[in-house]
């Protein structure tokens, strides 16, 4: 093992070990979360649907760090969040949306 | 706002905008100066952020900004077998959740089919016995980014996985305290993260009474010694020692007896995999029926060289890493060298505790120059070993098969 890391982890340890029975109260916390309003999906045809609709419960970059899927998985995708997680989202749109993920993160055949 | 968000500029956003424009780089810049990292998927969305912006977080790749999906770099589990919690695996479902709370103010309702509903405040928790365990924390989705081919979900490389002494009081003590009437049936948990859309389900697991009585499942409000941070389900959270994470809700403060069987979302629907062996099927296979992810299973990484590293040839390498059993101890590590065919047994380190990492080391002699594959297996007390056979399933959870990386003696 190499010294530091060999070093860090006793230190974890004692520290642990002498802690974790006396624990007496817990801190206040407040905290900010990072801002992810300038994280945007990539222009070009249904973009504004995506947007509008995807953006409400997870940032952009949850999407675009997908793998490439085929037509069948981003519909049923779409669906998914439709029907289990109560996303309101139009048919017309819903469409819209996986044509766009067909676009823009399809799975090359 | 942390300085590393607040100090991103307009004329920077606007750059990041053109990157946006063309997905096949990074489909994102909002961490303008921060590094990328390539995790190698062999679906190709490899590339990710790592960030230092998150609250009581050190480095983390970034694989969601909001609701937060962050893990640490591999290497950091070389360092011990106890995960530091600045560097501790983040994953929630609902982005709305206090990031301002005072334990003082918090209270966990105890309440349902009990004889006397509880409504517990953190003071009356912290004068509770107390137990501390080790026990690892693992996502059912880690390793779902080497799913090949790629499929839906969290993109986790391996390390949404984390090994913690944990300190909480026994869910049994709360139990009986408040007194389980007869006819009860299961007990079930949530949190306090919420979605933004008004009928989302609510995030909420249960578990038998039984398990739920075992004396080891805890509120667990101490993590290696200190306060939970935020990210990691302040002020408290449940741990299931030796179960998949999806059951350790965080920010936890409902518990519910129910005289019935919990019928809600994601304990029905969610959270399911192919009741087949390994769990494993083919993509586009049919005809199978699916089962709750419940218990972890045995898993074990290299830490100290990485898949494509090359190292002097002539002399054993020096190899060494983690390992756990899932729902039990470690009994044996071992390396092969000729695809599993033939295995020699690794030492292993100190024994923290049944449920946590377990440290393994070998000198392995490489037989000449050249690639060499080298893989690892875990057996578990209970005599379950991974699979030599790659696991696959279309939810993309429990990837747990043997690992191997290729290593260039020269
Ligand atoms: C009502 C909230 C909500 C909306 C709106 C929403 N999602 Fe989701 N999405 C979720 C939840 C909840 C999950 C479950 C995984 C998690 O976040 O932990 C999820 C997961 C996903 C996943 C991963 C696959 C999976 O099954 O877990 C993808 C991909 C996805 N969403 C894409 C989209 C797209 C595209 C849209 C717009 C059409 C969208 N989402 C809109 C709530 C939502």
């Amino acid at each position: 093992m190499i010294r530091t890391y060999a070093l860090a982890a006793v230190l974890l340890m004692a520290g642990a070990a002498a802690q974790a029975g006396d624990l007496k109260t817990l801190k206040k916390i407040n905290f900010d979360m990072p801002d992810d309003s300038a994280i945007t999906f990539p222009a070009g045809p249904g973009e504004e649907a995506i947007s509008g609709n995807c953006l409400a419960c997870h940032s952009a970059d949850h999407v675009m760090n997908q793998p490439p899927m085929d037509r069948e998985h981003w519909h049923e995708v779409v669906e998914k969040m439709i029907k289990a997680y109560k996303a309101p989202i139009t048919e017309e749109d819903a469409a819209t949306i996986v044509d766009y993920l067909v676009r823009v993160k399809g799975k090359k055949e | 706002m942390r300085d590393s968000i607040e100090g991103i500029s307009r004329r920077r956003l606007m750059a990041g905008a053109a990157i946006l424009a063309a997905p096949a780089i990074l489909p994102r810049r909002v961490f303008a100066d921060e590094p990328v990292v390539d995790l190698h998927s062999p679906s190709g969305n490899s590339l990710r952020h790592i960030s230092s912006a998150f609250p009581e977080k050190g480095p983390m790749i970034v694989h969601r900004t909001r609701p937060n999906w962050l893990e640490p770099r591999f290497e950091i589990f070389d360092k011990g077998v106890f995960t530091p919690n600045n560097q501790h695996y983040v994953s929630w479902h609902y982005q709305t959740f206090p990031t301002e709370v005072d334990p003082d103010k918090f209270t966990l309702a105890v309440r349902g089919h009990v004889e006397k509903p509880l409504t517990i405040s953190m003071k009356d928790l912290l004068a509770m016995p107390r137990i501390s365990l080790a026990a690892v924390s693992q996502c059912a989705g880690n390793s779902r980014l080497y799913f090949e081919p790629g499929v839906a979900g969290a993109p986790w490389a391996n390390g949404s996985m984390a090994n913690a002494l944990w300190t909480g009081v026994p869910l049994r003590h709360v139990l009986d305290l408040a007194g389980i009437k007869p006819g009860a049936q299961v007990i079930r948990f949530a949190g306090a993260d919420e979605s933004p859309a008004e009928d989302t389900p609510r995030f909420m697991k249960s578990l038998s009474i039984d398990h739920a009585r075992d004396g080891e499942v805890m509120l667990a409000f101490g993590i290696n010694g200190e306060q939970l941070p935020l990210l990691n389900g302040f002020p408290l959270r449940l741990v299931v020692p030796g179960w998949v994470a999806t059951y350790w809700i965080k920010a936890l403060n409902d518990i519910e007896v129910l005289d019935q069987p919990d019928t809600n979302y994601w304990t029905v629907k969610g959270y399911r995999f192919p009741d087949v062996p390994d769990h494993t099927v083919a993509p586009g296979q049919t005809g199978y029926n699916l089962v709750s992810i419940t218990k972890l299973f045995p898993r074990s990484f290299v830490t100290n060289l990485k898949d494509g590293d090359k190292v002097a040839s002539g002399k054993p390498v020096y190899l060494r890493g983690i390992a756990f059993g899932g729902d039990c101890g470690v009994a044996k590590v071992e390396l092969s060298l000729d695809g599993g065919q033939s295995w020699q047994a690794a030492k292993l380190g100190k024994d923290e505790g049944k449920y946590g990492f377990r440290r393994w080391e070998s000198n392995l002699a490489l037989p000449g120059t050249g690639a060499h594959a080298v893989s690892v297996r875990c057996t578990n007390s209970k005599g379950e070993a991974q699979p030599l056979k790659t696991t696959w399933n279309p939810q993309g959870y429990m990837r747990f098969n043997v690992e191997t990386i290729k290593l260039t003696a020269a």
